[in-house]
């Protein structure tokens, strides 16, 4: 099993192979963002900025006004909390081609504790004009998604993990930015994820199966744009929705979706996420439980929807 | 002074006049605005701009090859409108449609009306955004330069010492940071609300080359911007010194003058004490 980290730094040696105008910046931690394989093989496009966030993205910003496609690299809180401002002042107001690696997302990170896990920034991020948000599930689509970072126009920010990720995608199947992927079909809840709660929501579908429901995971690798059809859809067809995520309930992955249930096609609705709490630290397998981020947390959020709809 | 220079240094004078004079009067047409801080940057703007100092082409404003220039203190951005029409990167008929809507003169600069590199107003982050450049510059081998100017105030902002380090490490000597510094910002003297001095001593621990002007002193202007030329392996700060609301009796040095327009009855006073002043 590999981190999505892993699929990110794949993805930036593919990269620098394939375009001359890729460059990585990187806020120190380049052996925990991996952005230090692109260092390896292209020293001269490579930029350490040492630990100064703000600078980082300004200096990524300057690439980006001089035809440079640059990927800003730091843990996921640093990227996007401390330099918030200079993204929205210096990038996205300019709809400048910057790309933001966060690594060390959600609880997952682990021994860590609270202050090295980013539990707002799909919250901040999304709430920035222009910007794409992109969560990956596993390596595989991390890589594909970084790839495909480079030739989407505008800035976008990919969240990612440092925790080895199960394998939940092939190679082979499609990505497109923007658009859902179905995983599974069901017809009488639909439970959408985004990054590790993919993996949850596949198990949470099996346990809900051996219950007699049948449950349609939806793998949301963008959470902006928001794929909206793939939610209208699961509305009209299966009623009632459960959105999950490693990451904050408010104004994360969770409410982009419910925004769209709300406008669109409203159905009964719960979010599994962080409840408005800090993280801490322990075993991510241990902390999963204990925030109620797991596959059982997802099939009885999932039977009470289904609940609600019968009513 | 050679004869060339006096005559060089005659005609910025006169464009100086007539660059505050524009300046002053689309404040007041604005109804709001900064005379403050862009009545400070006039005569580091006239150098760049009419000094044959800044590598440009209004006709081609995204020109490759050509040196940028960073407005970083954004607020000063009615000074750098008026160079600009002046220089023909838009008609100056447009300096009357300041902070209008619609108008893409905003009050504060945004990327997309031509001769404007970046968008900025938020204040530190022009720095930073000048290294990006001058890195991609020197990745792709061009020969351009990057000038940066910010304010005093502004660099009580840390990300602009971020900057400085990343330019001192990365030895940009063909990067040039101009600081206006006027002294005063929006809510009084800069050594009271918070002191920055001694300013050329910072820059200096920072790795860079340090040449402190009279900032409205065409003459030294003019020779600290040669100089940056030839400095290697370093990058150059012209710490400007200059004077908050230059040229006009009643704003010089006064905090009030940061962020308010003139009213009719003192924009005709200061338009006549601007014609009759001898500035530069």
């Amino acid at each position: 099993m590999k981190a999505t980290r892993d699929g990110f730094g794949e993805g930036l040696l593919e990269l620098g192979r394939a375009r001359r105008d890729v460059v990585v910046l990187s806020g120190d931690l380049g052996d925990s963002t991996r952005a230090i394989w692109f260092q390896k093989e292209f020293p001269n496009r490579f930029f350490e900025i040492g630990i100064a966030e703000q600078d980082m993205l300004g200096t990524a910003a300057g690439f980006a006004l001089s035809g440079k496609i640059p990927f800003a690299c730091s843990f996921g809180v640093f990227a996007t909390g401390r330099a918030w401002e200079q993204i929205r002042t210096s990038v996205c107001n300019m709809n400048l081609n910057v790309k933001i690696g966060g690594t060390h997302c959600g609880i997952s990170v682990g021994a860590d504790g609270t202050t090295n896990e980013a539990m707002e920034d799909i919250t901040l991020m999304r709430s920035q004009v222009h910007m794409t948000v992109i969560v990956p599930c596993d390596a595989i689509e991390a890589r594909k998604a970084t790839i495909a970072a480079a030739s989407t126009p505008g800035p976008v920010y990919l969240r990612l993990g440092r925790y080895p990720a199960p394998g939940v995608t092939q190679e082979k199947d499609p990505f497109v930015v923007g658009k859902a992927n179905l995983i599974r079909d069901g017809k009488d809840v639909s439970l959408f994820a985004c990054g590790l709660m993919v993996h949850e929501a596949i198990q949470a579908a099996d346990l809900l199966g051996s219950q007699g429901i049948r449950a349609r995971v939806v793998n949301m690798h963008t959470v902006k744009p928001v794929d909206r059809e793939a939610i209208v859809a699961a509305c009209r067809e299966t009623g009632a929705i459960v959105t999950a995520e490693e990451h904050t309930i408010v104004g994360g992955f969770g409410s982009a979706v419910a925004e769209v249930v709300v406008e669109e096609c409203p159905v009964p609705l719960a979010r599994i996420g962080i409840l408005d709490r800090i993280g801490e630290s322990g075993e991510p397998e241990e902390l999963f439980k204990a925030f109620h981020l797991t596959a059982q947390d997802i099939a009885q959020a999932a039977r009470s929807v289904i609940q609600k709809k019968r009513k | 002074m050679t004869r060339e220079l006096e005559e060089k240094i005659t005609a910025l004078k006169k464009k100086a006049k007539e660059v505050r004079k524009d300046d002053l009067t689309m404040l007041a047409k604005a109804g709001s605005g900064h005379p403050g801080g862009s009545l400070s940057l006039v005569e580091i703007l006239v150098t760049l701009f009419y000094g044959e100092i800044l590598k440009h082409d209004p006709k081609n404003p995204e020109w490759a090859d050509r040196d940028r220039l960073v407005l970083s203190k954004g607020h000063g951005c009615p000074a750098l409108y008026v160079l600009l029409a002046h220089r023909g990167y838009f008609p100056r008929s447009l300096l009357w449609t300041l902070r209008q809507l619609g108008s893409p003169l905003q009050g504060h600069p945004h990327r997309g009306l031509a001769g404007i590199e970046t968008s900025s107003g938020s204040l530190g982050q022009g720095l930073s955004i000048a290294n990006g450049m001058a890195l991609a510059a020197r990745l792709d081998q061009k020969s351009h330069r990057i000038y940066c100017v910010t304010g005093d105030g502004e660099i009580q902002e840390g990300q602009i010492w971020e900057a400085a380090m990343t330019a001192g490490h990365y030895k940009l000597d063909h990067l040039c940071a101009i600081v206006d510094a006027n002294g005063i910002q929006q809510n009084g003297p800069v050594a009271q609300i918070k002191n920055l001095e001694p300013l050329p001593e910072k820059w200096r621990s920072f790795g860079w080359h340090t040449i402190e002007v009279n900032g409205h002193k065409f003459s030294e202007l003019l020779s600290a911007f040669q100089e940056a030329l030839s400095v290697k392996e370093k990058p150059t700060v012209v710490i400007a010194r200059t004077v908050k609301g230059k040229g006009v009796s009643f704003m010089e040095g006064r905090s009030e003058w940061h962020g308010k327009a003139p009213n009719a009855e003192q924009l005709e006073q200061a338009l006549k004490e601007i014609e009759a002043g001898d500035i530069g």
